[in-house]
């Protein structure tokens, strides 16, 4: 997990985890001194997005762009033209945040071209188990190839980050690497990683693994 | 039965499926649309009926015809499309008609904005449409009780023949926890002898109907209806209550501003204050006895909304006015923080600053 593609992308079913990994993939990328933008493509999910991280990720010297009228009162799903420079300009290391589900990829379409001719990308599956409507490796599948044809790129790893909110146990991680790798049977592409909370990923033997903070807490049910 | 990581919007969705409903029309509204999308998914695999109707007028006329046939039905809708949806609110009211209607609540009024508020209490509480009505109104405060609520709901409904409103609000409708679904065919179901649905030539027919030509009939089905209403009263209500046993300082509030306000009262006691919560689950029938019992004993209450002050009027006539209520609120899609409750239950508790 050294070998930084230049773009990194990171789509799924809506509530896999997309937002969470993108923010934290966008720090460790900056901890190797990289120059990093992150960029929110999401114009689906209306409230929990990148931009609630704006602040932190700004103050780690990573530049943010989302959509003009994300976190407003408004429900615009407008993408900002710094939207291109994230795709041509290739002299930072950039990480895609895609909106959920094909109706999510449908934004990524018109940047697809850029990135498919400069080739140095990952287009990470993010992969949720514990969700209701992908709880199978075939319905994840399902998901998988509709966000492709919506997004024109093709999938190139899976990440499993399977869990179950502040309910997650290591044994729902390591549930969900056995049903991440049946995936990976099913579409012939390779596990990038599991991630899981900091204090999960010290109960577990699995390798490699991405060790992530939860960049949204509500407050808990006493 | 294993849980399930789910949105709150999802886990209304799949509960009503689980409680038997298999007709939804709706028309899609942040904060809510995840309802639509996932019975759009969900309806054609198991034989039930979803339609995107042209307008959230449709849609509840919609509901009113699968609910004279007898069969369990929803829409849902945030509240610019609640209050399009009155009209026919009162026409089911009017004709004994159960259904339920979800409003995940959005800032108001008018177009408002698209994150959370509480808005919307009267409008859901007092009637909404025309005539003299009630609707049974439940506020989930977690995503499992967005699922269990939406049985319930559809329970009580069919029981007392009477629309039924989940009120939610938008945090509510998009937040993400773990959830355990209710089974399949969970829930009570009820005879419903008054359906139109053919009477194979072997009985009267049934009319639904909300005209009444003859005044004396229109009162005593109005009459008739509050008997029921006063049932609903007696049996029904249903509230938490934490921390209230030896409270000094009683914070009411329901939904999400219950849950920021348990946080607040955890920092109170530690800071040696004695406050408690009422969170009515029922915002109709409203938990009054409990409200009641604590201004027995209580220095005041502070009602915690994400509104201008709408169920502090419902506080005040419990309690009749014997002890002082404060408002404690944010509104416009903003929700009231823990620091702002705790030093609302400070200022009533008297502490220098």
């Amino acid at each position: 997990m050294t070998d930084f593609k230049r773009v990194t992308l990171f789509a799924g079913h809506y509530g896999s985890g997309k937002t969470n990994l993108a923010v934290n993939w966008a720090l460790r990328l900056r901890k190797e001194q990289k120059r990093v933008v992150i960029a929110d493509l999401d114009i689906v999910n209306p409230y929990f997005r990148t931009k609630d991280s704006a602040e932190l990720l700004e103050e780690n010297g990573i530049e943010v762009v989302s959509p003009e009228f994300a976190n407003s009162n408004v429900d615009l799903p407008a993408l900002p033209a710094e939207l291109y420079g994230v795709v041509q300009n290739r002299h930072r290391y950039a990480v895609m945040d895609i909106g959920g589900d094909d109706r999510g990829a449908y934004a990524l379409g018109r940047y697809a071209p850029y990135i498919l001719e400069e080739n140095d990308f990952e287009m990470i599956f993010v992969a949720n188990f514990m969700r209701p409507l992908t709880q199978t490796p075939e319905e994840a599948l399902e998901v998988m190839r509709e966000i492709e044809s919506a997004g024109g790129i093709p999938f190139t790893s899976i990440a499993n980050n399977t869990n179950l909110g502040a309910l997650t146990e290591p044994e729902t991680v390591s549930g969900g690497l056995e049903k991440s790798k049946e995936l990976s049977k099913l579409c012939g592409l390779p596990i990038l990683f599991t991630s899981a909370r900091r204090d999960i990923v010290s109960k577990l033997d699995i390798s490699p693994l991405f060790p992530i903070d939860i960049q949204r807490k509500y407050y808990e049910i006493l | 039965m294993s849980k399930v990581l789910m949105k709150g919007n999802e886990a209304i969705a799949e509960a009503a499926i689980r409680a038997g409903c298999r007709h939804y029309f709706g028309y899609p509204i942040t904060p809510q649309t995840e309802i639509a999308a996932y019975m759009a998914k969900r309806m054609p695999k198991i034989g039930g009926t979803f339609l995107q109707a042209e307008s959230e007028i449709s849609a509840i006329n919609m509901v009113y015809g699968v609910s004279s046939a007898g069969l369990r039905v929803m829409t849902s809708s945030s509240s610019p499309g609640v209050s399009l949806k009155q009209e026919g609110i009162s026409y089911l009211a009017g004709s004994d008609l159960p259904a339920l209607i979800v409003n995940v609540q959005r800032g108001g009024p008018g177009l408002g904005g698209i994150q959370p508020s509480q808005s919307d209490y009267f409008q859901a509480t007092k009637g909404g449409g025309h005539g003299d009505y009630h609707l049974i109104v439940l506020a989930p405060a977690s995503v499992q009780e967005m699922a269990d609520l939406t049985v319930k709901a559809f329970e009580l409904a069919d029981k007392y023949r009477m629309p039924a409103m989940l009120l939610a609000d938008g945090t509510m409708g998009q937040m993400m926890e773990p959830v355990e679904l209710p089974d399949e065919n969970s829930g009570k179901t009820f005879e419903k002898p008054w359906a139109v649905r053919g009477t194979e030539c072997k009985r009267e027919h049934n009319i639904i109907n909300s005209l009444y030509l003859v005044p004396e009939q229109l009162e005593v089905k109005n009459l008739e209806r509050y008997e029921r209403y006063k049932k609903v009263e007696q049996n029904e209500t249903l509230v938490e209550e934490y921390l209230t046993e030896d409270a000094d300082i009683c914070v009411v509030a329901f939904g999400i501003a219950a849950r920021v306000s348990k946080n607040a009262i955890n920092a109170a006691r530690e800071k040696g204050i004695k406050a408690g919560l009422i969170r009515p689950i029922t915002l109709w029938p409203f938990p009054s006895e409990s409200v009641a019992r604590a201004a027995d004993r209580v220095k005041g209450f502070i009602s915690v909304e994400l509104s201008m002050g709408q169920m502090i009027d419902d506080i005040r006539l419990a309690e009749n006015c014997r002890k002082p209520v404060v408002l404690c609120n944010r509104v416009g899609g903003m929700i009231p923080s823990p620091e702002q409750v705790l030093k609302a239950i400070e200022d009533m508790e008297g502490v220098e600053r």
